[in-house]
């Protein structure tokens, strides 16, 4: 059985990575933060703009997107930082986080006396766990356990036809070992929800399939205007995709061609093995925090135009069927698969290409946006600020 | 969809019964290129310029018909389209997605 090396949580679970995670609850907690993320190396924050002046869904889904990537495996335990009147509750995220097992910590900075006091007290604590899991050693597992989100951004007509088709063989290639393949972008399967439909493996699935497409387009005819220029986007015309049916079409062959076994909310956990489909807008920051939240252990990002997307405790490995782009942005890019288009690279050996790089990347090596930092982090919102 | 492309192509179809190809390297009008098409071989000669990843048809389309690429619908045709021109957001239009048609209240396909 093929092997990758994973650090073992309390829940059973593992992760490929060991980050201290520390949580702004709101905005206003973002800078001390920051601040603790600088004093203690090793460390990782999540600045956003939420947490204050929602309510129902759209707070659940701010709540839900900051506990699930607490409880990611890939995070070994969490420090949260709260201003204390907020809407997100610090506690009831530590009390969801906490169903883990994992050690959590929480500081209020109205209740430690200002800005400065909680910076101090947060890097003591994170001093102190970041010791703890230095000490924690991975261990052998099996590579069915690794779930994957795979991603596409600034595509361009290569996308479709070489990097796509690449990554859609690296998971079956992780769907055969028994793994997790989770595939996105509810706006970038529009035209093509019908082909991918015919995949499900229950008509449920296909009925919640149609159902997250129709919301999506509902609300774009809510709003009076047509998709193309915002997705596709500038670029992805530039790189000549004409419609967002022809971007769809391009866009699923990247989960390969398992059945689809489930379709679940965006940042929801992901209900068990094999390929899913979770709902989300193709914003590719929020797309791929949605599914770090979800329980992903890595993601694969196509890319036609280039982009620098990171992620602050899942590494992205990004690849490429677009030659210049390579080339050109050579810092940002892990994975050339160009030569499909000049005939010199079959696509089965593109796919295997990115499969060695899955696992390498499982094993510890570095992601491209892992060494130079890259952490974007973005909660997708559907209600107004209050 | 993983079939591999022959080195050297000018252009690829993905689908047999597709009306466009996509050009695999930078394409000046005038050119004559070659492309494979199911297992036939076909030859046309460009009207117009086709940069890297873009569109040409390799079939007449007519204005307010479905375009297909990948053997599927990608879009309409607002134009008459010549084999051999450019194909892209000035000559077909997206179905899907259309708000500014749903605000003017025309027909709005769900599926």
């Amino acid at each position: 059985m093929l092997q990758i090396k994973g650090y073992a949580r309390a829940n059973g679970d593992y992760g490929i990575r060991n980050h201290l995670l520390i949580i702004p609850t709101v905005i206003c907690s973002n800078q001390v933060s920051s601040r603790i993320m600088q004093m203690v190396p090793d460390t990782v924050a999540i600045p956003h703009q939420h947490g204050c002046s929602q309510i129902g869904a759209d707070k659940e889904r701010t709540f839900e997107t900051l506990a699930g990537t607490g409880k990611n495996p890939n995070v070994g335990a969490v420090l949260i930082v709260s201003l204390g009147c907020e809407v997100i509750d610090p506690y009831e995220l530590a009390k969801e986080i906490g169903k883990t097992g994992k050690r959590i910590e929480v500081i209020d900075i109205q209740e430690c006396g200002g800005s400065i006091k909680a910076i101090q007290r947060g890097t003591e604590l994170a001093r102190e766990m970041r010791r703890e899991l230095d000490a924690m050693q991975p261990v052998p597992i099996p590579a069915g356990h690794l779930r994957i989100g795979v991603k596409c951004g600034g595509s361009d007509a290569t996308s479709g036809i070489a990097s796509n088709p690449a990554l859609g063989v690296a998971s079956d290639l992780l769907i055969a070992e028994g793994g997790t393949v989770v595939i996105s972008e509810t706006t970038e399967i529009i035209g093509a929800e019908h082909v991918l439909a015919k995949r499900c493996a229950t008509p449920e699935v296909a009925d919640q399939l149609y159902r997250f497409v129709e919301r999506f387009e509902r609300e774009v005819a809510r709003m009076g205007a047509d998709m193309r220029g915002g997705n596709p986007s500038p670029g992805n015309i530039a790189g000549g995709l004409s419609t967002i049916e022809e971007k769809s079409l391009g866009c699923i062959s990247k989960c390969g061609t398992a059945p689809l076994v489930g379709a679940f909310e965006y940042a929801a956990p992901i209900p068990g093995k094999g390929l899913y489909f979770m709902d989300s807008p193709g914003n590719d920051i929020e797309c791929v925090s949605g599914m770090a939240a979800s329980g992903v252990h890595l993601v694969c990002f196509t890319t036609g135009r280039g982009t620098p997307t990171g992620a602050p405790i899942v590494p992205v490995i990004k690849i490429t069927g677009n030659k210049q782009t390579y080339e050109r942005m050579t810092d940002n890019v892990d994975v050339d698969v160009s030569g499909i288009l000049d005939g010199v690279l079959g696509v089965e050996e593109a796919g295997h290409l990115i499969w060695n790089e899955i696992l390498e990347t499982a094993n510890g090596k570095l992601t491209k946006a892992e060494i130079l930092g890259h952490t974007e982090f973005s909660i997708n919102r559907i209600g107004p600020s209050l | 969809m993983a079939k591999s492309i022959e080195a050297g192509a000018d252009a690829l179809v993905v689908d047999a019964q597709d009306h466009v190809a996509t050009a695999l390297k930078d394409l000046k009008a005038g050119r004559e290129i070659r492309f494979r098409r199911g297992t036939e071989t076909e030859q046309l000669t460009l009207l117009q310029d086709i940069p890297f990843g873009h569109k040409l048809a390799i079939r007449a389309i007519e204005a307010g018909e479905e375009v297909r690429k990948y053997g599927e619908v990608i879009g309409r045709a607002t134009a008459r389209i010549q084999p051999g021109e450019h194909v892209h957001v000035h000559n077909i239009e997206g179905i899907r997605g259309r708000g500014d048609q749903a605000a003017e209240g025309g027909s709005h396909a769900a599926n």
